[in-house]
């Protein structure tokens, strides 16, 4: 029916989509001004810029303020801290849901398995300003944690202010804040498995382990390579909001990453130049990782957005 | 489910009954660890300082008092934040709303009919790859005029890739024949997205909605570096800055007699009364409205 309408006349069909241009002209002045204007001022990073000068009016520097943070030892560390605390959010980010997953799927009473499962989602829902509050509180010295050291007789731990901690309590914290998206996608794909499978292994004698092994991590293989693979695309994420709330300059050697060292720079010290440059270069090599997740993801998982 | 009961019917062995109980234990214990923080949380706002900073309170008051929240029920400050919160949420989710419905739509819509719909999408996701960056949206935000007004907190995030993503997903879903039956009736693009589209879509959007309050409600570091003064702080920033005075030396090597000094003038109870209080409206209506996040998750990340 539409199809001739839409050959005869090119200009009608320009007519017709006036109503789509309409409709996205709001969300797209928006998205110019916060996202795109941002992208643009990201030049500050090879001026020396300053604000009353504006962008138009900075000097230029070209690659100074790369040579600057590049040999600059809190960059130096900001950069290891985060590709170290975001590999090991994704490996335990990805593993505990997946056992978890594993073990809620043996439940056999219904209910409560979906009390367990609406608890543990329960923290992503709390924003990292209370959570902040609530995993100082926890690991304080005199805290629930640390009270458990002492029943057994351990000397009290400073968790916020020690290096040798503060990685894995932003890892171990954060996937306990997380794990709860996980899990219901993990039980989704377990869902989706055929239950003859089962069945036939019950025949022949198989237990429970040997399913596991044999049926369900078979089974869950496609989502795990999925979820692995988009992950790349965070391995420069360590958690930005988390980090802020948590740390303190005792644990800046362990717990310092990209985001809060652009925040300190810009915000606090006023370099803005050399913070859009750690910005620019993160942002750069970000995209770069989440190109190679999509990427990945496509050719091993058939993948799209859209 | 209906694997573990034909299982169960051919064997209950001795090893699986010790598993199904030691599961139950330990998925127990998962349980208790998320939510047992929020119960020391309220058993130490209930507490006396003293006893707080000597480290003898777990998951019970112990010197029982509401001295906290008495207290903070004459802070002004504690409640303006509040304030200023629930306008942004209401504010800032109403914006959201109605743009993610307006990308959604004309993006939903297959090449021939919009040409420039690839373009445009490319536009839109893009955003979400890559952006600028703090210290540049910071001067864009600063030179738009609204830095220190509400419109900070609302207009810089007011398009959501992902949720549009979402939608449009879902409006893809609804048949054609609906649309083209409202076109034949001289119904335009905006009568047909709001009588066809949206009632079909309702628990998509249900899920989007709500998301993006809690988004809102949640959201403390736009607050820090757009607002002027703390008296604009929405709640979770207020709270962030509760939390990140806390400092962790403090109360390192301190005597027994430092602690009973310091019990006297720290306000720990108050600022875990207060963070507790923060994070009471998310957990009084998550029991309910938990369903329409799983089914978010569930549709808007597993998609093929």
């Amino acid at each position: 029916m539409t199809k001739p309408r839409i050959r005869k006349h090119k200009s009608g069909q320009l007519r017709r989509e006036i109503p789509f241009y309409l409709m996205l002209l709001p969300a797209l002045v928006l998205l110019i001004i916060y996202s795109y204007l941002p992208m643009a001022g990201l030049v500050m990073a090879f001026q020396n810029f300053r604000p009353i000068l504006s962008f138009a009016n900075s000097p230029f520097v070209g690659l100074e303020n790369f040579r600057f943070i590049i040999a600059l030892p809190t960059f130096q560390r900001a950069f290891r801290n985060t590709a170290i605390i975001a590999f090991w959010r994704i490996v335990t980010g990805l593993s505990v849901p997946l056992l978890l997953a594993i073990l809620l799927n043996e439940v056999r009473r219904k209910w409560f398995a979906r009390v367990v499962q609406t608890t543990i989602f329960l923290p992503f829902f709390l924003s990292w300003a209370v959570l902040g509050g609530v995993v100082r509180e926890v690991f304080s010295l005199g805290g629930p944690v640390n009270q458990v050291i002492a029943l057994v007789g351990g000397d009290p731990i400073m968790f916020m202010g020690n290096n040798n901690w503060f990685r894995a309590i932003l890892v171990s914290t954060h996937t306990w804040q997380s794990m709860g998206i996980n899990l219901i996608i993990f039980l989704a794909a377990i869902t989706n498995i055929d239950v003859s499978q089962y069945e036939a292994a019950d025949i022949d004698g198989c237990n429970k382990l040997k399913q596991v092994w044999h049926i369900t991590l078979p089974g869950m293989l496609p989502i795990i390579i999925l979820l692995s693979t988009l992950a790349i695309g965070q391995l420069l994420n360590a958690g930005f909001e988390q980090v802020m709330v948590l740390y303190s300059p005792i644990v800046y050697e362990s717990g310092d990453i990209l985001d809060t060292l652009v925040y300190r720079m810009g915000i606090g010290q006023q370099l803005f130049s050399p913070a859009a440059a750690i910005g620019l270069f993160r942002g750069l090599l970000s995209l770069v990782l989440v190109g190679i997740a999509y990427w990945s993801a496509y050719k091993f998982s058939d993948y799209r957005i859209f | 489910m209906e694997t573990t009961k034909t299982s169960n019917r051919i064997k209950t062995s001795t090893s699986r009954k010790i598993f199904t109980w030691g599961n139950t234990v330990f998925l127990t214990l998962v349980t208790l660890l998320c939510v047992s923080p929020m119960l020391h949380l309220l058993a130490v706002s209930l507490s006396t300082n003293v006893y707080v900073i000597g480290g003898q309170v777990s998951f019970w008051p112990r010197g029982f008092t509401t001295a906290a929240y008495e207290h903070l029920a004459v802070q002004p400050e504690f409640f303006r934040a509040i304030w200023i919160s629930i306008q942004r949420v209401a504010l800032g989710t109403a914006i959201n709303m109605i743009l993610v419905v307006l990308v959604a739509y004309p993006l939903s819509k297959e090449v021939k009919v919009f040409r420039a719909r690839t373009i445009f999408a490319w536009i839109f996701a893009f955003t979400m790859f890559f952006g600028g960056g703090l210290i540049p949206l910071f001067f864009v935000v600063h030179h738009t005029g609204i830095m220190g007004t509400i419109w900070a907190l609302v207009l810089p995030g007011a398009i959501n890739v992902w949720h549009a993503v979402m939608l449009l997903n879902f409006f893809r879903g609804v048949p054609k024949e609906l649309e083209e039956a409202a076109h034949m009736d001289g119904a335009n693009h905006m009568i047909t997205l709001v009588k066809v589209f949206l009632p079909l879509s309702l628990p998509a959007l249900a899920t989007i909605l709500l998301f993006t309050m809690v988004g809102h409600w949640n959201a403390w570091f736009d607050g820090m570096i757009f607002m002027r003064s703390p008296a604009d702080f929405p709640l979770s920033t207020y709270l962030s800055m509760l939390v990140m005075q806390a400092d962790v030396t403090a109360r390192v090597m301190l005597t027994p007699e430092e602690i009973m000094a310091l019990a006297e003038v720290d306000d720990r109870t108050i600022r875990i009364a207060q963070i507790f209080l923060g994070a009471l409206p998310i957990m009084a209506v998550y029991p309910f409205l938990q369903r329409y996040f799983v089914k978010g998750i569930v549709v808007g990340s597993v998609k093929g």
